[in-house]
């Protein structure tokens, strides 16, 4: 990957929700987006609280360069709005986070969360129906038993395939503060809920109780200066987990050495340069985001301004620091002003954790090889991505500096067209691309094969 | 000593950058232009914390880092003096049997920086949202109980630090918040050069993170009010049914005073009007 690419990105699917409308419609803004373990399936939730689900159709043999394309499998209401009698207030739909479970049987499983309740669903294929019964003719009435006259057995005939979405489990009233992430353990059978004080460990067959295994709410809540902002179970090690704080800090615990892992393993921080501090240097170095590499030796976080690689091993400080959007240093104070400051973004691995990405402002993504050291601006828009066209890299140039043909300056971004949510297929070189109420999806058209 | 015919300046932003790079994060530059990128940084960062949305409740990282900014400023501004002269300035503001007595309890920095870091509540005062908001009520709750009995001078002077520091920028911040309306992204070319200037300024000052224990004397004093109405958790998560003072109230109340020069010599007379905008929305003529 690099500025001139040798393995474009094309666009293969362009999934807008409100196609042909210039407005966005709330409800429809994606709030997360999700491949699950093999690829084949990719999740969404959005504002209103909707799940749809993506399948990938079978490659073709026929044509040379077919990819397989993303169609919508299965659409769900997963959360409702609500309110809070106690407290007067309304708990939002907007889907938080979705986590898919390891496929065991024909089924799929997934986890979705809003603010407050986690819910469990089933998705599951029906593709063929029983037929022949004794005691219901075709329509399902029940038949005259006079009528009876030999026993058949019922067989089942194919039918046209038809998905059922049900909600399992529902894990709810674990959580005073708003749940921010959700992540499966690797012995399939625990998961984690994170709040902005508290992490709970839950099992998944177990709703009426969770295990509280990270509290960071002070006894007084006006000495509250540190909240957690994502966490993340380790991707083979079931007894590790990590946390990010709005301080910057990571912390690796241990659920073997104490019940309640107040107590990290590991600190991860790196020091404060003093000679860049200024009154927005903790807001922007609040991580939005940390993952786990595939391999589990590294962690990805992604504050305001970078995105960093840390070794497990090395607590001190990053192993890898990625510059995504500095032009923006500059212009904290406004951004400070209009809230985008706040914006969290989310970063990814490629399937190699060869390739870190990341979202920006102005329907901007990031990518940046760790090997050559090459990265990449790309834009996610209509205008730009017609399908089977690959992808130009943008640039953004300093106000009033040189400009290139396709540069934009740092004073024309667009900071309502935020990418936020980004996801990468854990095998493939297929991304996806949520941008405010869009969905794109891009496949590196030569190599789909991770190299 | 100047040599004569030469005119010392009170504040020479020219000299600004150079003094702050030679002494390091030991001298705080404290041109008026940094000051009032500060001030104007303070009243932002209050007015943000003010305008919660009521429905639903506030993302509480977004709270917990503008609070922390807010306490860095005002620690730095308690730190080069400025706090106190501007708490000074609105207690002489006061009727004069009131004067003597905030200002006298004023003169005890331990306890005024002490009530700052940890505010008590009292009774009266109507419900406000965050924490800023709620020091601010009390403080004219408590100025208002010293009109009525002249009762304990520690109350007032506890918590005259917190919001008051605030009030000589807002009419800044009227601006700064039109501004924010009407924009719809920041790519504001004159905002740059400033907000770089700022941020070199800003880089040269250290940040100290002092815990002063909370007095046992005003916890004493209020131990038999029930703490947890006004915690800040319940604050932050259980909104109340009507605000006293809806949160554009504010802005609204805010613009029939002009902005004035923010010249130093004019300050004084902000901070009175200040003064009044704020007794008149507390008392809520």
């Amino acid at each position: 990957m690099g500025e001139d690419t040798d393995a474009p990105l094309t666009p293969l699917n362009h999934r807008g929700f409100l196609p042909d409308h210039n407005y966005v419609t709330e409800a429809d803004i994606i709030s997360t987006v999700e491949f699950n373990h093999t690829g084949e399936l990719l999740a969404t939730g959005d504002k209103g609280g909707r799940v749809v689900i993506f399948q990938r159709e079978p490659e073709s043999k026929n044509e040379l360069f077919s990819q397989g394309e993303y169609n919508v499998y299965s659409t769900f209401q997963s959360h409702e709005p609500e309110f809070d009698y106690l407290k007067s207030l309304e708990i939002e739909e907007k889907i938080n986070k979705i986590r898919w479970l390891p496929q065991q049987n024909a089924a799929h499983f997934l986890l979705s969360t809003n603010d407050k309740t986690i819910k469990l669903w089933k998705v599951s294929e029906r593709d063929k129906r029983p037929e022949g019964y004794n005691l219901k003719d075709e329509e399902g009435r029940i038949k005259d038993l006079s009528t009876v006259t030999s026993l058949q057995v019922p067989v089942l005939k194919p039918m046209d395939l038809m998905v059922e979405v049900s909600p399992r489990r529902l894990f709810a009233n674990a959580h005073t503060y708003h749940v921010n992430s959700i992540s499966v353990n690797s012995d399939y059978q625990t998961y984690m809920s994170a709040d902005d004080l508290r992490i709970n460990l839950w099992h998944l067959d177990i709703t009426d109780r969770s295990f509280n295994i990270v509290d960071i709410k002070p006894v007084n809540m006006e000495d509250l200066t540190e909240v957690i902002t994502a966490a993340e179970f380790h991707p083979h090690h079931c007894n590790l987990f990590v946390y990010s704080s709005s301080k910057g800090t990571l912390r690796l615990c241990d659920m073997r050495e104490a019940a309640l892992c107040d107590k990290h393993s590991k600190l991860f921080e790196e020091p404060e340069d003093p000679s860049s501090r200024s009154f927005f240097s903790e807001i922007i170095s609040s991580v939005s985001d940390v993952k786990f590499s595939h391999s589990g030796r590294y962690l990805l976080t992604r504050d305001y301004l970078t995105a960093k690689v840390w070794d497990l091993n090395m607590e001190s400080k990053p192993l890898e620091t990625y510059q995504v959007h500095d032009y923006l240093r500059s212009k904290l104070c406004s951004l400070y002003e209009n809230d985008c400051i706040f914006d969290k973004f989310e970063c990814a691995w490629n399937g190699s954790d060869s390739v870190i990405m990341t979202g920006a402002y102005n329907n901007f993504f990031r990518m940046f090889d760790r090997n050559t050291k090459r990265d990449v601006t790309l834009e996610a828009s209509r205008e730009s991505s017609k399908p089977r066209a690959v992808l130009k890299p943008r640039r953004v140039c300093a106000a009033g500096g040189k400009r290139r043909k396709d540069d934009i300056s740092v004073d024309s971004l667009d900071f309502t067209k935020k990418i936020l949510h980004t996801a990468w297929h854990p095998t493939e070189n297929i991304i996806a691309i949520a941008a405010t109420n869009n969905l794109y999806i891009f496949q590196d058209k030569l190599n789909s094969e991770m190299h | 000593m100047f040599a004569k015919g030469t005119k010392r300046k009170f504040s020479d932003p020219g000299e600004e950058p150079a003094l702050g790079a030679e002494l390091g994060p030991v001298v705080r530059p404290l041109s008026s232009t940094y000051s009032l990128q500060r001030q104007s940084l303070l009243d932002m960062s209050l007015i943000k914390l003010q305008l919660c949305h009521m429905l639903v409740e506030p993302n509480l990282c977004r709270s917990v880092l503008i609070a922390n900014t807010v306490r860095q400023i005002q620690e730095e501004m308690t730190q080069d003096g400025t706090w106190q002269i501007m708490t000074q300035a609105l207690a002489a503001a006061q009727c004069p049997a009131d004067r003597l007595v905030a200002t006298e309890v004023l003169c005890r920095p331990s306890e005024a920086l002490a009530a700052a870091q940890s505010p008590k509540p009292l009774p009266a005062g109507p419900e406000e949202e965050e924490e800023e908001e709620e020091e601010e009520v009390v403080v004219a709750a408590a100025m208002e109980e010293d009109v009525d009995s002249e009762a304990n001078p520690l109350s007032s002077s506890s918590f005259l630090p917190a919001p008051f520091g605030a009030e000589p920028g807002w009419e800044d911040e009227e601006d700064d918040s039109e501004d924010e309306d009407s924009e719809e992204c920041p790519s504001d070319a004159e905002d740059v050069p400033d907000s770089r200037r700022g941020d070199q300024v800003f880089g040269t000052f250290e940040i100290k993170h002092p815990a002063p224990p909370p007095d046992p004397a005003l916890e004493e004093l209020f131990s038999d009010v029930d703490p947890s109405y006004y915690d800040l958790d319940t604050v932050l998560t259980g909104m109340q049914s009507t605000p006293k003072m809806g949160p554009y109230d504010l802005l609204d109340s805010l613009s029939p005073h002009a902005a004035p020069a923010l010249s130093t010599g004019t300050s004084c007379r902000s901070d009175l009007n200040e003064l009044d905008h704020i007794m008149e929305i507390i008392v809520g003529s």
